[in-house]
């Protein structure tokens, strides 16, 4: 009885940790670890709505110019459409026309109740409704972010894991030229090719943008790739005659797929960050199409007059780069074996009736 | 040693080589200067195409007009040195030469402020681990992490310059305000203290009451239109900065680290009027640098004669409590002109600007003024540098605290306690000093890469700098400023991983490069 007493802290402590991964595979551990991380959780959840209300709002055009396919969205406005007289409806500050007809402070507060009303994000200046315009920016934004960050993380995938697997001259021809890249400031290369790509379109400019985006998670995946090779399994694998691309997708990817994650979400809230500041600086996403750095840009000037049409944009760039940044760190978490969970008062007491339960 | 540094500078050349290559082919190939004449109606449309091309070498592919550009630069190995013209015909190497000063100064305040900042709360976040002032510390950062930075300009015109400046007219802060910026004070202050439930209140109570006590005073004597901070106010600030410096360095508990910092603490304000005499109109950066010459040998001399072992140690304090108690006296004499130069024709009560680097209107009698250009200077920056400070200050946050956490996980610091030293020596020596060495590479990267984040904040706050030029080259199909431009930042990247290398090397002895 008292030797179990004497160790009570640590034992119990790593005890704990054990039992809640005992039986589980290395997945269930991970997804398991990840749902514990409430800010990521709660990131996730955020991040989906605001996606589904997006794309669901407007309606979605896929495909080219002759095989077009639309489903229609939920919301009354368009884009193209101007509605002067609903924005006359609702002035405030004094005679300035199109506010937000939102108001989400209940009755008892400011006497107007909780109300969406017509235009709840408010018009700009000559009446086009702001929800609209704001949903087709966030999800051209989005649309980059994607197309950026899933081609970032390929290439980039494929260029560290034959760098970090094969070594030798190959390393070497690689690694400089990712140094090549890496030299200019992301932004002169986005600038650059925004120049040129932004009036093509949205999806020509991100896949441009996707090609310059690689080469820091690069240089991550080989790093990991140099440890994970000279590991006892790959030797295994060898010797059980794998060829090296079966070695380098089968065994070692899946090894290596934690810091992937976790470099590709930080590469896709830096792809939304960086599309937004060239779409401001005037090298990105072109009018008459929208995006949410483009709508700050415009409506910039119009700040102490009608600050709604700056607040929104922006603050569903900062909400949707929080999210994927807080996803990032519950999956950091949840990949990382090393990473030991903080213990809270509530787990150190469940340890301590543990050991007297079993003392 | 020597083949290694041989090696990279080969190495860096075949980078820098390659980089502008492509730079310049991705520039030319995706830029067309002959489409501003798409829709031109002039009669000699033909004859300005052709003049164009002639002069801009366009009938030659870009591949192999990078290499007649490439001549220029290479040339400088034999003194003759040339990066071609600008399209409005200037050399591209002086437009660069007036434009970089501007950015380095923007990028070196910056990067100070954030360095200074972000180590400090990152450090404390690292060992109040898991405290809430470490969970909101880590929410701050990933905010600040997905802020734009365009957006947070656009913020800053509008709260710290437009409505500040709106405030200066009648200064008086309202109550709401006052409890508002007391509270947060208060709460900022108890995170960093930390520690029980009780002193948390202790210290959140006294630090709200305090600044609320600063601001009704500042409030009540106009502070903001006549800011001064006398001798009691450098004598305060020096006093509290010489108990953190002792702490830091020797312990409060150290007699002699007392002596030497409270001592060069007083004498600091016994010199304040002293100095006045030293900071008249027509000084210069000699006597600012004189100031620091006398105060900092006086601090370093009482630690000499504080101590007669361990010299260094006191002479250290002495040093530091000095150098860093010396700026509220310059800080002073500067708030001294504010008044004059805010109602100055060319400020005309507006004293925070939200465009530009320097006021043009300014007379030559006040440019010339050390104090009143100074200020000039020091409040344009102010913007620019809050904006890029925000956005670099959450990587130093996160990466010093994730790298002392990573210390203090260290055998050699069980070691330390284990031996009995106090929980301070044990942080401050064996944990932050070892801490510090990885940031170096950090430090040195982010300077350079704060190059390419200062286009965006050149570009809302019309600064004159390499971002501008870089803007300019790029609407105006200036290959040759472009690619001038892009070779120094692309120089000066390469450079600063160079010599994060080697000052790794030098700082972590556990390092060696390899042979």
């Amino acid at each position: 009885m008292k030797k179990s007493t004497v160790s009570t802290s640590e034992a119990n402590e790593s005890g704990i940790e054990n039992k809640e991964t005992d039986g589980l595979n290395q997945r269930q551990i991970i997804v398991k670890r990840f749902f514990k991380h409430k800010a990521a959780v709660a990131s996730l959840i955020t991040l989906i709505s605001i996606f589904v209300v997006v794309y669901t709002s407007l309606g979605i055009t896929i495909g080219f110019s002759k095989f077009k396919f639309s489903i229609p969205g939920w919301w009354p406005y368009k884009i193209t459409e101007i509605d002067p007289e609903g924005a006359m409806e609702n002035i405030c500050n004094g005679g300035v026309a199109g506010c937000p007809t939102l108001d989400l402070a209940p009755s008892f507060l400011d006497g107007d109740g909780i109300r969406f009303g017509a235009h709840p994000f408010g018009t700009d200046i000559i009446g086009t409704d702001y929800f609209a315009l704001v949903m087709r920016g966030a999800q051209q934004s989005i649309l980059v972010m994607l197309i950026v960050g899933i081609l970032g993380i390929v290439i980039g995938t494929v260029i560290g894991a034959i760098a970090g697997y094969f070594g030798g001259v190959v390393d070497a021809v690689l690694m400089r030229l990712t140094d090549m890249f890496l030299v200019t400031p992301t932004i002169v290369i986005g600038a650059v090719i925004g120049f040129r790509f932004g009036n093509l379109g949205v999806v020509p400019l991100a896949i441009m943008l996707g090609l310059f985006a690689w080469m820091g998670l690069a240089r991550f995946v080989r790093t990991e790739f140099l440890t994970l090779r000279e590991r006892e399994f790959v030797d295994a694998a060898r010797v059980a005659g794998a060829s090296d691309r079966r070695i380098i997708f089968k065994h070692i990817l899946p090894n290596a797929i934690g810091i992937i994650v976790v470099v590709g979400t930080l590469l896709l809230s830096g792809a939304i960050l960086a599309e937004t500041a060239l779409s401001y600086l005037g090298f990105g996403v072109r009018p008459p199409d929208v995006s949410l750095g483009l709508l700050i840009s415009e409506y910039q000037g119009s700040f102490s007059i009608s600050p709604w049409l700056f607040w929104w944009p922006g603050t569903l760039i900062i909400l949707i780069a929080l999210c994927i940044n807080f996803i990032g760190d519950g999956l950091r978490d949840a990949f990382d074996p090393r990473q030991r969970r903080h213990l809270t008062m509530k787990d150190r007491k469940k340890a301590r009736e543990l050991s007297e339960a079993s003392a | 040693m020597l083949q290694y540094i041989l090696r990279r500078l080969g190495m860096m050349f075949v980078i820098v080589f390659g980089s502008s290559f492509l730079a310049y082919n991705l520039q030319a190939y995706s830029s067309d200067p002959l489409s501003v004449f798409g829709e031109s109606t002039a009669e000699n449309k033909d004859y300005l195409i052709l003049q164009m091309t002639r002069e801009l070498q366009l009938d030659v592919p870009p591949p192999i007009r990078y290499f007649s550009w490439l001549r220029g630069i290479v040339a400088g190995l034999w003194g003759d040195f040339d990066m071609g013209l600008t399209r409005m015909k200037l050399p591209v190497f002086e437009v660069i030469a007036q434009a970089l000063p501007v950015t380095v100064k923007l990028v070196i305040t910056s990067t100070f402020l954030a360095i200074i900042l972000g180590i400090t709360v990152g450090m404390i976040t690292a060992i109040r681990q898991y405290s809430r002032f470490d969970y909101s510390m880590t929410f701050v950062s990933f905010l600040l992490f997905s802020l734009p930075v365009f957006w947070v300009a656009v913020l800053l015109k509008e709260f710290m310059a437009i409505q500040f400046n709106d405030f200066l007219v009648d200064p008086t802060i309202p109550p709401v305000t006052i409890l508002i910026f007391a509270a947060v004070f208060g709460l900022i202050a108890a995170g960093f203290v930390g520690g029980a439930r009780l002193q948390f209140f202790s210290v959140l109570g006294g630090a709200s009451l305090f600044a609320a006590g600063l601001l009704s005073f500042a409030s009540a004597t106009q502070w903001f239109i006549e800011p001064s901070l006398g001798i009691f106010g450098v004598s305060f600030l020096a006093l509290c900065n010489a108990a953190i410096v002792v702490q830091l360095i020797s312990g409060l508990d150290s007699k002699k680290g007392r002596i030497t910092g409270f001592g060069t603490a007083v004498a600091i304000a016994v010199l304040y009027f002293p100095l006045q005499a030293l900071m008249s109109a027509d000084a210069s950066l000699v006597n600012v640098l004189a100031i620091f010459a006398i105060t900092i040998s006086i601090g370093s001399a009482i630690g000499y004669f504080a101590s007669n072992i361990d010299r260094r140690v006191y002479i250290r304090i002495g040093f530091f409590t000095a150098l860093i108690s010396t700026v509220p006296i310059l800080v002073d004499r500067f708030m001294q002109e504010f008044s004059a130069y805010m109602n100055s024709d060319a400020v005309s009560g507006r004293p925070v600007p939200t465009l530009g680097q320097a006021n043009d209107l300014l007379t030559t009698e006040q440019l010339e003024n050390f104090w009143i250009s100074g200020l000039d200077t020091a409040l344009h920056l102010v913007l620019p540098t809050i904006a890029l400070t925000l956005i670099s200050f959450a990587g130093y946050i996160r990466f010093s605290r994730g790298s002392l956490l990573e210390v203090l996980n260290m055998d050699y610091i069980r070691t330390a306690r284990a031996k009995g030293l106090s929980e301070r020596t044990v942080v401050t020596r064996h944990g932050m000093r070892n801490a510090m060495l990885p940031l170096t590479t950090i430090l040195v990267n982010d300077f350079a890469g704060l190059f390419g984040g200062a286009i965006i904040t050149e570009g809302v706050f019309a600064w004159k700098g390499m971002g501008r030029l870089f803007n300019d080259a790029l609407t105006g199909y200036d290959l040759n400023l472009f690619m001038g431009v892009f070779i120094i930042s692309a120089t000066l990247t390469v450079l600063a991983n160079f010599v994060a290398d080697l000052l790794y090397g030098v700082v972590d002895p556990r390092i060696r490069i390899r042979k």
